[in-house]
Parts: C-alpha cells; structure tokens; sequence
C-alpha cells in the first residue's frame, strides 16, 4: 500500500477520522493496531521480522536499565564504605555487563537487517569471485518494508538507554507502537525515541488548526511527489537507459532531472509522513532543511536526509572516534605527523567508516558503496583544501558578494547530483563512462532540437514541470526568510487556505503523472 | 582553563571563546572538531570524554567544556 495509491488515501482518511472519534485514552493503541493492519496489507510476513525487532530491544533495554538501576543503588547504599578506586571499579564491572547486552542486542538486530538485506549481494560477489560459469540466481528473500529504518530507530533507542541518556519504556504496546508508527514506516524519518514520545502517546483533541496544517503539509507531499516527481520518472528513466543513444548533453539533463525528482520524490514522502503525524498532533522530526541552498557539501549533509546524518554522527561517528584505540592513535599521529593532517587522522578513519556504512546502508550494491565513499572523498579534499580557500578570500574579497553565494550554491547542486549518478546507472563503471561523456561529447543543439521531446515527456509536461519548479522555488524561498507559508495561508480571511487546498486537490487529480496503466510508483527512499 | 583556551584558538583562531555561549548552536564546532577537541583534550588532561557525553550543552561554551572535564576528572 504506497502512499500514493488510492487504498492508502482511503485507509489514511478513515485512520484519521476514528482517532478523533475514538476516546482520548485508546488513541494510541489505536494507531499501533492501524500501523501493525498497514505492515501487515503491505505483506504479513513482515510483520514476524518488526516483531522480533521490538520484542529484543524492549528486553534488552528492560535489562540494560536493570542493571543501571542496580548500580545506582548500590553506589547509593555504599558510598561511605567505597573508596574512588573500588566505586571506579564496580562501575566498569557493571559497564561491561551492559556492554554484553547491547552488543547481543546489536548483533541480532543488525545480523537480521543483514541477512535479509545483504545475502543476495555477498552470495553474487562470492559468485563473481570463483567465476562459476553458471548464471547466478538470487536467492528468493524476504526484505520487510522500512527495515532498515525501524532497526536503526529501534538500535538508537536501546544505545540512548545503555548510555542512560533514556529511561526504557515499560510498556511493550507503547515501544512496538514506537518502532511502528506507519506513517515513518517506509521511509523515515529515523526518530529519537525522546523526541517522539511524548506527541506520540499523548492525547489529543480536535484542533482544527492542527489538523488543517498537517493535510496542507500532506497535500504538499502529494503535489510534489505525483505532479513532478513521477513526471520526472519517464525522462530519466528514458536517458539513463538508453545509454548507447543519450550520452554528453543528455547525461547532464538527466543529472537535473534526477537531482529534482529525488528531491521532490523523498521530500514529497517526507512531507506526506509528517503531514499526517501533525493531523494527529503528533510531532516527527524534521528531516530537511533547504538543502540545495547549501554552499559546500558539508552543509549539505547537515540538511539533507537529517536525521540519518544525525544518527550516523551520534552512533558511528563519535564512538569510533573517541574510543580507546583511537585516541592513541590521534595522539601518535599528531606526533609524528605534520600538523595539520596529524590531527585529522582519526577523524578521517571515523569518517571513511561513517560514509561506507551510509553506502551499504542505502542499498546492497557496489554503486551505494561508491557513493558513499565518494562523498567521504569530497568531504576530505575539501576540508585538506580549506587553507588554500582561506588565503584566496584574503587576496581575492569575492565571498560577501551575492553572486559568490549563488556560485557555490549551484556548485554544491553540481557536485552532489554528479555523485548521484551512481544511483543512477547502478553500474559504477558505467556512471564513470556516461559522466565522462558530459565533459568529451557535449552538445548544445540537444537543447534546441527538439529531441528533449523525444524522452517521453511532452510540451505540455515540460510546462508543469517548469511551474511545478517555480512554486517549489518560491516556497522555498519563503522559507529560506523565515516565513512559514502554511501559517500565512491559514491566517488569511475567508478561508483562502481551504480554497488553496481544494485547488491543490485538483491539481494533484488533473495534472498527477498517471497516465494510460498508471501504477504508482515506489518512493525512492522506500526501497532503503 | 587557559589550557582549555589555548586548544580551542588553535582550532579557530578568529573566534573568541570566552564570550561565545553558543558554539554548537551557531555551528562554530562541527563534529570534526569536536573530535579534534576531545583528542586534545585527553592528550593535555588526561580525560576522555565519552561518547555519551557528547551533547552540545557540553560543548556549547568553553565554561561548559571546562565543567565537563572537571566532572570527569573527578569521577
């Protein structure tokens, strides 16, 4: 049941209507019935795996926090008697008790996702390794909607309790409805349980300001995704897979194309996902923030797919960084290295570790992970080349100049949808080739010859998608001044914002990309 | 505390972190230098900062940082 199908509207509709029928007290374990009905329509097998997943980490967690209590309270009871060093001790004796138990939890949980994610990747690497002539056949796996984003949720959940920066949750409905909430199911964002919590098992009245902001966030979900991001779909499904036909000029084509639909497509989702929480009152993290207005990479990756970021900073990054070996490792390397990289070292070895696993984490294929490691790439020069940058903005005073800050925007929009490119043909050797013709084979009569028009998107579609990308720009904009669109829609007299979202309704029906046979197609993110 | 100081200008030197409260907040320190600090930090002071304590309270102001190590020192 994709979001943009016709039984997920029907099912959304209906899902909102009985949480405000229903009374205050059974709103929550109403929506972990709905959320657990919507994973099991989707297929329910799944529902055996997410279940293993909340069943093990809301025992472990029980058990972590056993374990804290218990040494709070003899740490409590024995104070006087202690010395620092029999305290310091008992500490590490209780420390690595916990450890055992995270690390159990881990392994099961990250062995699930892997197995089911990853078999079929290994077993045709293993294949291609001993050359079997035989064709290789996949092994027929189940892979459960979103597994990969209620297991990294689930796995922050019990580290914040190992760390004790999170009390567990007692109840077991509450957790599973935590690991479950359907509309992050299928494509994030990847909560913190913290923040997630309290909107998600409060009660909540009927605030018509609610609920209307969260369909006008939905509606703009839907827009984005239906009316030009699955119209963008024809055109770079067309140019990447023709490779013979559309290369030079067409590979950058495809290139914009496909910067904009993902981020319509994932956005759109996003929007759609946070839409419905709000119309419930309910408050799921953000997991964008303007991210083609980023001036280097970085930012970018401090406003793309946030919460993602966040989770591999706070999980991956720091305890690789700052643990043990590490740190002795930062220590010689700052001694018997040159200044600047000595210090960087281990930062760079965390980071490398942090961009691998984001690659294998978004899908089993080499082209993830040389995407991923190619941002790691990016980053790295462009953090060694931050002294030389800094001695030309010296020499040359152009960085407070407007048309520097829109330089470095379009060169970050460049550089990122080049990368991605390896998404695009999923074939890596194949992406060098293609983005290697956009520098050897550009021609600029393709802009002009009408053979744009050849790619299956009309006239017509070329014009919705132009509109389609100026109302997007002009929100954006809005936002990017700080002014929230929706509030301003809202605050206007004589009910504009429900003439805007009638009109946004019937846009969405007349100018959806559906077609002859339309089949709604998958959220990009929902195959991660 | 000058110690702490004396680290933190050698990340950035143009910054003034006896007045700035606000230096994860503002994205002053990013997590690359939040890890260069905690190198330095465990080298000069002999105190590691674990993972957990890794929250931008902590490393918001140098008053703050200088707690934390205090507090972990003391532990």
């Amino acid at each position: 049941m994709l979001f943009n199908s016709l039984p997920f509207v029907c099912y959304l509709i209906l899902t909102l209507v009985l949480f405000y029928v229903i009374p205050k007290k059974a709103q929550w374990p109403f929506l972990l019935v709905a959320s657990y009905a919507f994973y099991a329509i989707a297929d329910w097998r799944y529902l055996v795996f997410i279940a293993t997943t909340t069943v093990s980490v809301y025992l472990v967690a029980r058990k972590v926090e056993k374990i804290n209590l218990e040494q709070k309270e003899y740490i409590k009871l024995h104070k006087s008697e202690l010395t620092k060093e029999e305290k310091q001790k008992y500490k590490n004796k209780m420390k690595a008790k916990r450890w055992k138990w995270l690390l159990l939890c881990l392994f099961f949980n990250l062995g699930i996702l892997a197995v089911t994610k990853y078999t079929n990747f290994v077993l045709h690497n293993v294949h291609n390794i001993i050359n079997d002539a035989a064709e290789f056949k996949p092994v027929d796996m189940i892979v459960p909607l979103g597994i990969s984003f209620y297991t990294f949720q689930s796995l922050g959940y019990i580290i914040d309790v190992y760390r004790g920066k999170q009390e567990a949750q007692k109840n077991i409905f509450k957790f599973a409805l935590f690991v479950s909430f359907f509309p992050q199911l299928a494509q994030g964002p990847i909560s913190r349980y913290g923040d997630l919590a309290p909107t998600l098992f409060a009660e909540h009245r009927f605030e018509r300001k609610t609920v209307t902001s969260g369909v006008m966030r939905i509606l703009w979900g839907y827009f984005k995704k239906v009316v030009i991001a699955d119209r963008l779909i024809t055109g770079v499904t067309t140019l990447i897979g023709n490779t013979d036909e559309y290369s030079g000029a067409f590979v950058f084509v495809a290139m914009l194309f496909y910067a904009f639909q993902l981020y319509c497509d994932f956005t759109g989702g996003i929007d759609i996902t946070i839409g419905i929480a709000e119309a419930m009152g309910i408050k799921v993290a953000e997991n964008f923030n303007l991210p083609y207005f980023s001036k280097n990479i970085k930012e970018y990756w401090n406003r793309w797919h946030i919460t993602m970021g966040t989770w591999f900073t706070d999980y991956i990054f720091y305890p690789i960084s700052v643990c043990g070996p590490m740190l002795k490792l930062s220590k010689w390397s700052r001694e018997h290295l040159p200044k600047g990289i000595g210090k960087r070292v281990t930062v760079y070895l965390a980071s490398f570790a942090v961009w691998l696993t984001t690659g294998i984490w978004h899908g089993a294929a080499w082209n993830f992970i040389v995407w991923g490691l190619m941002n790691f790439v990016v980053i790295m020069v462009s953090q060694e080349l931050e002294p030389l940058y800094a001695k030309f903005h010296k020499k040359v005073h152009i960085k407070e100049k407007a048309f520097y800050g829109v330089f470095e925007i379009v060169r970050t929009i460049l550089l990122m949808s080049a990368i991605r490119m390896f998404d695009c043909y999923r074939d890596v050797p194949m992406t060098f080739k293609m983005v290697g013709t956009m520098f050897t084979d550009f021609d600029f009569s393709v802009f002009t010859n009408g053979e744009l028009l050849n790619i299956g998107l009309t006239t017509a579609d070329y014009a919705i998608l132009l509109i389609g990308f100026a109302v997007v720009l002009a929100v954006s904009l809005f936002k990017l001044h700080g002014v929230d669109v929706r509030e301003r829609l809202y605050n206007k007299p004589f009910g504009c914002c429900y003439h805007i979202m009638a009109a946004l309704q019937i846009v969405i029906l007349v100018y959806g990309a559906y077609g002859v046979g339309y089949d709604p197609s998958q959220f990009i993110y929902t195959q991660f | 505390m000058n110690e702490l100081l004396e680290i933190l200008s050698e990340l950035h030197p143009d910054v003034d972190f006896e007045a700035e409260e606000n230096l994860v907040g503002d994205k002053i320190l990013d997590s690359l230098d939040i890890v260069s600090l905690i190198s330095e930090i465990d080298d000069k002071f002999d105190v590691t900062i674990p993972p957990e304590e890794i929250i931008p309270e902590n490393f918001n102001s140098a008053k703050a940082l200088y707690a934390l190590i205090c507090r972990l020192d003391e532990e």
